[in-house]
């Protein structure tokens, strides 16, 4: 990966180049991608223009849009660091939705139990807590069966997905489930005191803040501290570091744990946010979305944060395409797809574009 | 596990309590922030649309897509009749999960769209979604379907809910004389009350033809999981079973399964009869379209849940046209068809009650005592977690 | 029409028919998928494939009943998925193989590209009936009707069966087989044997996708015979599993979809003869037991007998 750097057309420094084109390949992406969904509605019979107003509209044009797209960003910002996180270390995790199930499984059982016993704070904590532990056990998981057994990480994290979607759903028709609760099997209600509320002034529930707080913390830990550069090293040559001497089954259970815990946390607040309870409804493919957002910002914490809020707006607008442009409902899949496929595609173009041509 | 529900309604109701008095507080906080809203949509709705003040915005959402040969389907021709009513517009959004997705359509068709009436339909949007955002909009009308409306909730929340188990028990007493084996198949997605109520109004209808009739259950565990209906039915049919009905959101796999298998089946949510020209024998249907027909004149002519014009729990059966019955087959026997439409008009006329005593549930608990009977409205029935003896199956997984 | 009971006899017998009926698309997911894998790329992208050929077979089998008679049409369906399969095939062959750029995500770009796009063009075609591929009546020398449902064999089945020892043997002894496998294993050696490790990759990913495609029709044209936006619930995904767990050998990847697909009726088949509980964990057992079987036969000291080498490995 490391390219040789030489003089250019364009007189500005390297990190400055390197940095103008981070910011602006994606952007043609977007245009490219925008242009294509554009031909795309025409043939649909939309006109492209209305459309992209009706998307900008829905997804950034007002204040309540913006609730609308950062709503639906909080829960990504999480999961894509279950798979961003120990992509530093060269490990490729999809396992988030699973770890997303566990955690909420986690922080409802916790919840349950604890009751009203202590106070509200307390037991958001602890539901934060289990959530954290449950999720970054759970890719843990996947991270010692690499290390110690040489499994693919990939494919373990894959099917642990089906186990604790499998898992959740036994519960809540069994043990944990609340008979009078009858539009679908479910746990029994959080206490009311307990759920994590709105972000005064705003219908944002708090799981915003989680998000940020946590792609920052990771962001710090992965540019700023020894542990972040040794797993860096470690990602990058795996067999060097190791004849360097860093612990690198330590690192890889270290990565997955703090990544399942992020999708985790995810969980925890998507039970004591939004559903109040455990049930099926808690898988909706936050996870699998959560793995673009990360591929998509290169596995750069800082990145995920947009990019969640990018997916979220793109989610935001899914309903107007079909009130407003009568596309159906499956044009906001289509669109997503092309403006990964851009952006995807957009990487290899850094070094390629004129003007930031290496030599 | 046998929690039999009147133990546990106390708690039930002092929720919804809860609920009411959560719903009146945060009205009074929100009523101001509320109008403020909608003001400003409603201005803003109007120079869009430029159709004038007397058109009503009704907005329709659906879980899934809206042709799916069931129920989001049945939903979606229903809204289409609405729309036929002069004065309504309607606008629809499919494919929208039971998460915040949810709360942010309701919100944005009452903001951007200016819908004055919101018909969310599945059945889990229920709580805590349509609960959580109408005492923030106290101007819009909500109405779900399912009859899941409790004193004390918003009052500008309704709840529709046809008792589709009076057609499935009609379809039962067909199926029961059509049974060569006596072994009727059930194909349902999830244990919840509404489908534990269709298999149990079923088998009481196969079991008044011939009491020793038995229904056997088969759980999917999903609402759309077409390999696994398909593999659902045709184990029934290995089973000797050779009858078979379904509650899926999309009974295409099961009828089309049945029909190749060459036994008997019964639909469910609209009329699969070309799905299965030679063995479909009736079915349990929706009738959406006279409701939502009703409702949309209501609407018109300035009718309101909050007003007092409609009653926050519109329930019915056949009787109400919430509900019909696809035409019988040809195979159909005349006894059979006189047996089924004797049922059908003593299911109207209310002389024939369903649930009546002594009903006992398959491990041998009496649920239903002697001499007792729970009529349709009762809401024991709508938190059903039992099934009636006869039916081979359990509800917890 | 009455058929008698087979009690306990229909839990071996629903497995088998079953499998005969279900195990079609994993067997041509997982043979695709192994052509691909075998190359050094993953493909997850073949779950939208999978739903791509499902629509396409199904609206092609539909569309040209008219012309080409319903005996005919399935067949065109059937390479309508094969071709529609092929065009998804080509994107992720070309994106996933540029530089920076993980196969993973392009796969998981994919998987909703696809099937975003199968949903959005297959509207009009859920509601009618298409005409479905034939099948082979096996069972017509027994008086049990069960006997006679469980051998209908589809001869896309069939045609997956013959594929299987055919790739085997192309892996093994042909010219074209052996620089895939060294693609897979050593792209640099690759290139210094004067083989085009793009062109090799492109026309493995390409064959496989060609071949996910025609699970699809697997799906919509014979079991369960219908196009629905839930038909593969996530079999496509399910495949890549498949694969590591047949060791991505052809022969095997025929018995793990055989296994895979007759542990889709273990769930309705308990139930039907009164076993009632834990039927989401009799639903997940693939996936625990690929799990299980992942644990037990890999070792941290030897990669897997046939991996490929470059499998999931960035160059």
């Amino acid at each position: 990966m490391a390219i040789a750097q030489s003089p250019s057309a364009s007189g500005l420094p390297y990190r400055w180049r390197r940095s103008i084109e981070a910011v602006l390949l994606p952007i043609l992406a977007l245009l490219v991608a925008l242009i294509i969904f554009g031909g795309f509605c025409a043939l649909a019979g939309a006109n492209p223009l209305a459309v992209y107003g009706s998307i900008y509209k829905a997804a950034f044009g007002r204040w309540s849009a913006w609730q609308n797209t950062l709503i639906r960003a909080a829960p990504l910002m999480l999961t894509a660091l279950c798979t961003a996180l120990p992509a530093r270390l060269g490990l490729v995790i999809i396992g988030n939705e699973g770890a997303l199930v566990i955690g909420g499984l986690a922080a409802v059982v916790t919840a349950l139990g604890v009751g009203t016993a202590l106070p509200p704070l307390l037991v958001q904590l602890a539901m934060a807590v289990a959530a954290l532990v449950a999720g970054g056990l759970w890719i843990m998981l996947a991270g010692a069966l690499r290390h110690y057994r040489g499994v693919n990480e990939t494919i373990s994290s894959l099917l642990l997905n089906y186990i604790a979607i499998a898992l959740m759903n036994h519960l809540v028709e069994g043990p944990l489930r609340d008979p009078n609760f009858v539009t679908k099997p479910s746990s029994y209600e959080i206490a009311e005191l307990n759920w994590l509320g709105e972000i005064p002034g705003s219908r944002i529930h708090w799981g915003l803040l989680y998000g940020l707080v946590a792609c920052v913390i990771a962001y710090g830990l992965i540019q700023r501290t020894s542990f972040g550069f040794a797993a860096r090293a470690a990602g990058s040559n795996v067999r060097a570091a190791r004849m360097a001497g860093l612990p690198v089954g330590q690192l890889t259970l270290a990565v997955c744990f703090l990544g399942g815990s992020a999708a985790g946390l995810a969980g925890m607040v998507e039970v004591a946010a939004v559903q109040k309870r455990l049930n099926e409804s808690l898988v909706s493919n936050y996870g699998y979305a959560g793995i673009l957002v990360a591929f998509v910002s290169r596995h750069n914490p800082l990145a995920t944060v947009l990019v969640a809020i990018l997916l979220g707006g793109i989610l935001a607008s899914g309903g107007i395409l079909q009130r407003s442009h009568g596309l159906p409902d499956a044009t906001v899949l289509v669109f997503q797809g092309i403006v990964f496929l851009c952006i995807l595609a957009s990487d290899s173009f850094y070094g390629r574009l004129p003007g930031f041509r290496e030599g | 596990m046998r929690d039999r529900t009147p133990r546990l309604s106390p708690t039930f109701s002092r929720r919804q309590i809860m609920r009411g008095l959560m719903a009146t507080t945060a009205f009074g906080l929100t009523a101001r922030f509320g109008t403020a809203c909608t003001s400003d949509s409603s201005s803003s709705a109007g120079g869009d649309g430029g159709g004038g003040d007397e058109e009503t915005v009704v907005g329709f959402i659906y879980v899934g897509p809206k042709d799916d040969f069931g129920y989001n389907q049945a939903h979606a021709e229903g809204a289409q009749a609405m729309a036929s009513v002069p004065g309504i517009r309607i606008v629809e959004e499919a494919s929208v999960p039971e998460t915040t997705a949810v709360s942010e359509t309701m919100r944005s068709m009452i903001e951007v769209d200016g819908a004055k009436v919101l018909f969310p339909t599945s059945f889990g949007y229920f709580d805590p979604y349509i609960l959580e955002l109408a005492p923030e909009f106290p101007e819009v009308q909500f109405f779900h379907a399912g009859g899941l409306y409790q004193d004390g909730m918003p009052d500008n929340v309704g709840s529709y809910f046809g008792y589709i188990d009076e057609a499935q028990y009609v379809a039962g007493v067909v199926a029961g004389h059509m049974t060569q084996s006596g072994k009727l198949g059930f194909v349902a997605a999830k244990p919840i009350p509404q489908v534990l109520r269709n298999i149990n109004s079923y088998t009481l209808g196969a079991k008044s033809v011939k009491p020793e009739i038995t229904t056997q259950v088969i759980f999917t565990g999903d609402w759309a999981l077409p390999v696994k209906e398909a593999e659902a039915t045709n184990s029934m049919v290995d089973q000797g079973i050779d009858v078979i009905t379904c509650h899926v959101d999309s009974p295409k796999v099961v009828m089309e399964t049945a029909e190749k298998r060459g036994v008997f089946c019964t639909g469910y949510h609209a009329n699969q009869a070309p799905l299965a020209p030679n063995g479909y024998l009736t079915g349990a249907e929706w009738d959406w379209s006279s409701i939502y027909t009703r409702l949309g004149e209501d609407f018109v002519a300035g009718k309101t849940l909050m007003a007092g014009d409609i009653d926050n729990l519109l329930r019915g059966g056949l009787a109400e046209n919430f509900c019909k019955l696809s035409a019988y087959a040809s195979i159909v026997p005349d006894a059979a068809q006189a047996d089924a439409e004797t049922a059908r008009d003593q299911l109207i006329s209310k002389e024939l009650v369903i649930f009546e005593g002594e009903l006992k549930d398959n491990k041998g608990n009496t649920i239903i005592p002697a001499g007792e009977e729970y009529e349709q409205q009762n809401l024991e029935l709508e938190k059903m977690d039992w099934l009636i003896e006869g039916v081979k199956g359990s509800v917890g997984s | 029409m009455a058929a008698e009971a087979l009690g306990w006899w229909g839990v071996p017998l629903g497995i088998i028919a079953g499998t005969l009926r279900g195990s079609a698309p994993f067997l041509f997911v997982s043979l695709g998928e192994c052509i691909t894998e075998k190359s050094g790329k993953i493909n997850l992208g073949l779950e939208g494939t999978l739903l791509m050929g499902a629509m396409s077979a199904y609206a092609v089998s539909y569309l040209a009943q008219g012309w080409l008679g319903p005996v005919w049409s399935p067949w065109l369906g059937v390479l309508a998925a094969g071709l529609s399969g092929t065009l998804l095939g080509l994107i992720h062959g070309w994106l996933a193989q540029q530089p920076r750029v993980n196969d993973v995500a392009v796969g998981i770009a994919m998987i909703i590209f696809g099937s975003g796009l199968a949903f959005f063009l297959g509207k009009p075609f859920i509601q009618p009936q298409a005409p479905p591929l034939p099948t082979f009546e096996w069972g017509s020398w027994s008086q049990l009707p069960q006997m006679r449902a469980a051998l209908r064999v589809s001869p896309l089945f069939l045609l997956g069966v013959a594929i299987a020892p055919l790739l085997q043997w192309f892996f093994r002894a042909t010219r074209w087989g052996l620089q895939i496998r060294a693609v897979g294993d050593s792209p640099q050696a690759a290139r210094a044997m004067g083989i085009s490790v793009f062109k090799v990759r492109l026309a493995s990913i390409v064959a496989g996708s060609f071949l996910a495609g025609i699970g699809g029709a697997c799906l919509s044209l014979y079991y369960p015979g219908v196009w629905t936006e839930r038909i593969s619930s996530g079999q496509g995904l399910m495949a890549v599993a498949l694969v590591i767990f047949a060791r991505w050998n052809p022969i095997q990847c025929l018995w793990a979809s055989l296994l895979f697909g007759g542990a889709q009726a273990i769930g309705p088949a308990f139930q039907s003869v009164g076993i009632d509980s834990y039927y989401y964990l009799f639903n997940a057992a693939p996936y625990i037991l690929t799990l299980l079987i992942m644990i037990l036969t890999c070792s941290p000291q030897r990669t897997l007998a046939g991996s490929p080498g470059a499998l999931g490995q960035d160059d």
